[in-house]
């Protein structure tokens, strides 16, 4: 099942940044949830084609028209952090 | 050690659609930040893409010119990393089931030799945005992001590991280009960055069957800071071969300025993208006729042109190549030669004047140069008939270039017309020669370059009218005349 | 109070009361009795009175837009309103303010909606009780110590306590008809794509659908016709036409095949509940519809299925909220730190526990064992429902196998899942589905009948929806609130 490495991995993928103690109950957690989801991994499911959308439907697409766009005011209203007419994000350290 | 290099290149390049990817916003570069977006290409809550149908007619359009197999059936997946000019932070791309595979690109190396290089897969996904760091991405303490150019539609076209030098592998990047500005669905402009390239280099054992380990270099902004960059890391991987150290599977980025491609800090394993098809789109399965609608109407590519153009004009293949690096210039010429039939005459005229004036890869310019194929083919008929010479004539396309009028109309107006009266020419001759004694005597000391000096003051003294192969028969008989007296 | 919006238009056409003025009476009774139901997030006063106003003018001029003009509704705060905060029930959305209307939002507008407000949901619409909001606790009108439902319990218990006259809501697992069963009211799921999702903040992308709360199967039918319809701007949305639901709702139910389901009467599941669905199904049989047995083998796998695929969708469709563009920020000492404090401050427990789940089942080595199976398996449950409607019309079951439960009663979070598991099949399916109130139990609580049918044949499932309120009552009682 879920090891503790393998739920500060996932934390980290997610960006959650979780303490040891949310960490811990997290795992147990998940761990309660998989077991009632490995249930699945015994149906078998040879020759049948998975499902991504339930009313299956092909080649929706749009002409290249034009459509207006938001004025940069309305675009950054709910900005957290703006500088200008730019959002503005703190440093980014190359992971 | 001999060391074999391969090379994969990883081609990013964005559609000239009008609109972006998913969503209705335009697509036009060096807009002001933030003004060209809508809640959808900023990943709002609640909003959803719809796929630009003329990205996929331009994807499908590529696909066919690089040979590949279009997929009947192709749909978009989502990729997840978190990274701030990433509304989303997840891209919409595709995995599993991309628009092409199998193709090939053509090219011709410097050398003469040809090769076809593999590739692998092409397809469609957004751009994302831009980020502005206040100094460099490593010493910033903070990042401006602008949305502009995220969800403009992208086409990565990845090639089989079969490219075998840096000089290749420049070449590819040139032939790649001019496909897909032939085609017009890029404008090709690395500076600007609608197009983008990252390598995949590797050293093995000469002969070796097993591919070494590969380096990801990114950042490399012009062709030939492509072909440096590899220079640079095959050179690096091969001292540190022979050295005995094992190569770090990492990606690198090329310092220009420096000279040099330097580690990232990116841990050794791969990003997990957790791929799964998007949800928000549904698949396409692409008709078989429209494909072949878009196969037939495509048009000549550049390679072929070039060999057309060796084969009908007769024109040496780097005049060919020159013309053939834009698809107006190309037609441009085609359309001049028609008006004068004396292709290598246009091709040097177009080469050297037409060139010098405007770039050869713009498309734009080139169709809306005011010099047009057929007043060139007008020049060059006044040159032919003796109306001027070639060096008046030079002087006229300067003067088509910037008024856009017909040449016959500047030479009457500044009455050009060349001087071809022997009479006139012999009394400028012998003036000429009674103001320049000291040529006269080098002359006659043998130095029969003199004689130029004074062909050189009776052009001046016409204007340029004169026609130089008359003066320069004069002056020679002139001078003989007087130095064998 | 507890006028349909069907009354209340008559009443308008009739001249006996106005738009605003029946407005002005919703908003007094938010204000007098929203402290204990707690449906409400955010009030929009100034926009439903100017709206109503707006009503009042086309009805003097005797032009009205329609059987909607006028009708005062709350919507469940997921849906994106223009000028209006949208929450999620977040606090990593808690100051949201969309720049734009859902397609839902403008259609009801257009045909002269009043929108009283946004209301409380379980937080991005994952849970089924509405207790895990982040923002306020809504409490179910007929018994104020319980829970309305989930997620959609907000709009559930406005409707049920007179506090709209209809709302909208959303279904990923149930959430529409779970509430709706539980808050005694009726509950639409449409046909996947049926109605845009343009503007709804995304929970699961392929298992999200808007539909439409009220207090009786014609309101429903109105609400549906005027939001069900082809977007151009989600590729999702269906092109079929949309019939006219209301003309068709009196037809009766004779000559209908109803299948009842042997996996949706399970063992544990709440006699009072199973005793008052099987008389509602008797009563569908005396108004001329023949039962059959019908047999959905995949079921018991439909709650494991859906519980990968809802995460992982989840998962990435939240992904966005870091921070940088909308929402909350924490404050940290580089963007990753930032992100990662301002998602776990931002996401409550139930939202991070989805996120970590979803995140886990699409990563590296697991994508094929979970969601490349989950999908395998959602097929086999869409392969039930095309078999048994190869033989029936109509399916009929319970729509949950409980009544309302306490606050607080349910903390273990695969307890919590248990509820939705004969609502989650017609989301995986994509089938339409509806609850409408079938009786209480001896302590007054409402119970659910859930009638599911064809993709697209939502006019069937209204249809016999109708005839059965028709036959019954139980849609016309009011919880005891004053």
């Amino acid at each position: 099942m879920i090891s503790r490495d393998d739920v500060v991995h996932v934390a980290r993928l997610a960006r959650l940044a979780l303490t040891d103690a949310e960490l811990e109950t997290m795992r147990e957690q998940l761990n309660a949830i998989l077991s009632h989801i490995d249930a699945l991994r015994g149906v078998d499911t040879a020759g049948i084609e998975p499902t991504s959308h339930a009313v299956p439907q092909f080649n929706v697409v749009r002409d290249d028209d034009p459509r207006p766009c938001l004025s940069v005011e309305e675009m950054l209203a709910n900005a957290p952090d703006r500088a200008g007419d730019f959002f503005r994000v703190p440093r980014i350290i190359e992971e | 050690m001999n060391w074999d290099v391969v090379i994969g290149l990883e081609v990013h390049a964005q559609l000239t659609t009008r609109t972006k990817m998913f969503c209705g916003c335009p697509t036009t570069f060096g807009a002001p930040p933030n003004t060209q977006t809508c809640p959808v290409c900023q990943g709002m809550p609640g909003t959803l893409p719809v796929i630009n149908r003329r990205a996929i007619e331009y994807g499908v359009r590529t696909a066919l010119a690089f040979e590949c197999r279009v997929n009947a059936g192709c749909r978009f997946a989502r990729k997840h990393y978190y990274y701030p000019d990433m509304p989303k932070n997840f891209q919409i791309s595709q995995y599993e089931e991309p628009l092409a595979e199998h193709g090939a690109l053509e090219i011709d190396l410097p050398d003469g030799r040809s090769r076809r290089i593999g590739i692998q897969r092409l397809h469609l996904e957004e751009d994302v945005g831009k980020l502005v760091h206040e100094g460099t991405l490593e010493t910033a303490q903070s990042s401006l992001v602008d949305f502009n150019r995220a969800g403009v539609p992208l086409m990565e076209t990845v090639s089989k590991p079969e490219i075998r030098s840096p000089e290749e592998a420049a070449a590819y990047l040139r032939a790649f280009r001019a496909v897909l500005v032939y085609l017009g669905v890029c404008d090709g402009n690395m500076e600007e960055g609608s197009l983008r390239c990252d390598a995949n280099i590797s050293l093995k054992p000469a002969g070796a069957t097993e591919l070494g380990t590969k380096v990801e270099i990114k950042n490399m902004n012009s062709f030939r800071n492509v072909q440096r960059a590899l220079e640079f890391e095959m050179k690096r991987q091969a001292e540190a071969l022979d050295r005995g150290e094992r190569i770090v599977q990492e990606t690198r980025l090329w310092d220009a300025d420096r000279g040099y491609t330097r580690s990232t800090r990116s841990k050794e394993y791969a990003h997990d993208y957790r791929y799964f098809p998007e949800p928000d789109l549904v698949p396409l399965k692409l008709d078989a006729t429209w494909v072949e609608q878009i196969r037939a109407a495509l048009p000549e590519l550049p390679r072929a042109r070039r060999q057309r153009f060796v084969a009908a004009y007769g024109l040496p293949a780097y005049d060919a190549a020159l013309l053939t690096q834009s698809r107006a210039l190309a037609e441009y010429y085609e359309a001049a030669v028609r008006g004068f039939p004396q292709p290598k005459l246009v091709s040097n005229w177009v080469m050297s004047e037409l060139l010098r004036e405007l770039p050869g890869d713009d498309e734009r310019a080139i169709e809306q140069a005011k010099v047009t194929p057929t007043r060139l083919a007008g020049l060059l008929r006044l040159i032919e008939d003796g109306t001027i010479s070639g060096k008046i004539a030079k002087t006229v396309f300067e003067t088509m270039v910037r008024t856009g009028e017909e040449a016959a109309a500047i030479v009457r107006r500044e009455g050009l017309t060349q001087m071809a009266d022997a009479g006139a020419l012999t009394a400028m001759v012998s003036s000429a020669i009674a103001a320049n004694p000291r040529a006269v005597e080098d002359y006659r000391k043998g130095k029969t370059a003199a004689g130029k000096a004074i062909v050189g003051q009776v052009m001046k003294a016409s204007g340029g009218r004169a026609n130089p192969a008359m003066v320069s028969k004069l002056v020679e008989e002139e001078l003989e005349k007087i130095t064998k007296r | 109070m507890g006028a349909t919006i069907h009354e209340l238009t008559a009443a308008y056409r009739r001249g006996e009361t106005t738009p605003s003025r029946v407005t002005d009476e919703y908003l007094a009774r938010i204000a007098r009795l929203d402290d204990r139901v707690g449906a409400y997030l955010t009030v929009t006063a100034e926009h439903a009175r100017a709206a109503a106003h707006a009503a009042d003018e086309r009805y003097r001029a005797g032009r009205p837009l329609g059987p909607l003009d006028g009708a005062p509704i709350a919507l469940k705060d997921v849906f994106c309103t223009k000028g209006v905060r949208t929450t999620c029930a977040s606090k990593i959305l808690e100051n949201f303010v969309p720049p734009y209307d859902a397609t839902v939002v403008e259609r009801l507008a257009g045909a002269g909606a009043v929108m009283l407000g946004k209301t409380n949901m379980d937080e991005f619409a994952m849970g089924s009780s509405t207790e895990h909001s982040a923002l306020r606790v809504t409490r179910n009108p007929w018994d104020l110590a319980r829970v309305p439902g989930g997620s959609s319990g907000g709009p559930a218990a406005a409707v049920a306590a007179g506090l709209a006259a209809g709302s909208l809501g959303t279904d990923t697992g149930g959430s529409i008809r779970q509430p709706a069963a539980f808050c005694g009211v009726v509950g639409l799921k449409p046909t996947y794509g049926r109605v845009s999702r343009f503007g709804l903040v995304a929970f699961a992308s392929s298992l999200d659908h808007p539909g439409p709360i009220a207090l009786d199967v014609v309101d429903t039918a109105l609400l549906l016709g005027v939001i069900a319809g082809h977007d151009p701007m989600d590729a999702t949305s269906i092109e079929a036409p949309v019939p006219d639901y209301a003309a068709g709702l009196e037809q009766g139910v004779r000559g209908l095949r109803l299948g009842v389901p042997d996996e949706y009467f399970t063992r544990g599941m709440d006699a009072e509940v199973e005793s008052a669905v099987r008389a509602a199904i008797d009563v569908l049989k005396g108004l001329g519809a023949t039962l059959e047995r019908v047999s959905l083998p995949a079921t018991p796998y439909a709650l494991a299925t859906y519980y990968v695929i809802a995460p992982a969708e989840a998962s990435s469709n939240l992904a966005r909220y870091d921070g940088v563009k909308y929402g909350l920020r924490v404050n940290g000492h580089d963007l990753i730190d930032m992100e990662s404090k301002t998602r776990a401050a931002g996401f409550g427990a139930e939202v991070r526990r989805r996120v970590m789940l979803g995140t886990y089942v699409l990563s590296a080595g697991y994508y094929d064992a979970y969601y490349g199976q989950a999908q395998k398996v959602r097929t086999l449950v869409r392969r039930d429902f095309d078999a048994a409607f190869g033989r029936v019309d109509l399916i009929v079951a319970p729509t949950t196998p409980n009544v309302p439960f306490k606050h607080g009663e349910k903390t273990d979070p695969v307890q919590m899942y248990l509820n939705d598991v004969f609502t989650i099949p017609a989301d995986m399916a994509g089938v339409p589905g509806v609850s409408v109130p079938c009786g209480f139990t001896q302590t007054g609580l409402p119970i659910g009948l859930q009638i599911i049918g064809r993709a697209l044949d939502e006019a069937t499932v209204l249809r016999a929806a109708r005839a059965y309120e028709g036959a019954t009552d139980w849609h016309t009682r009011r919880p005891p609130l004053s």
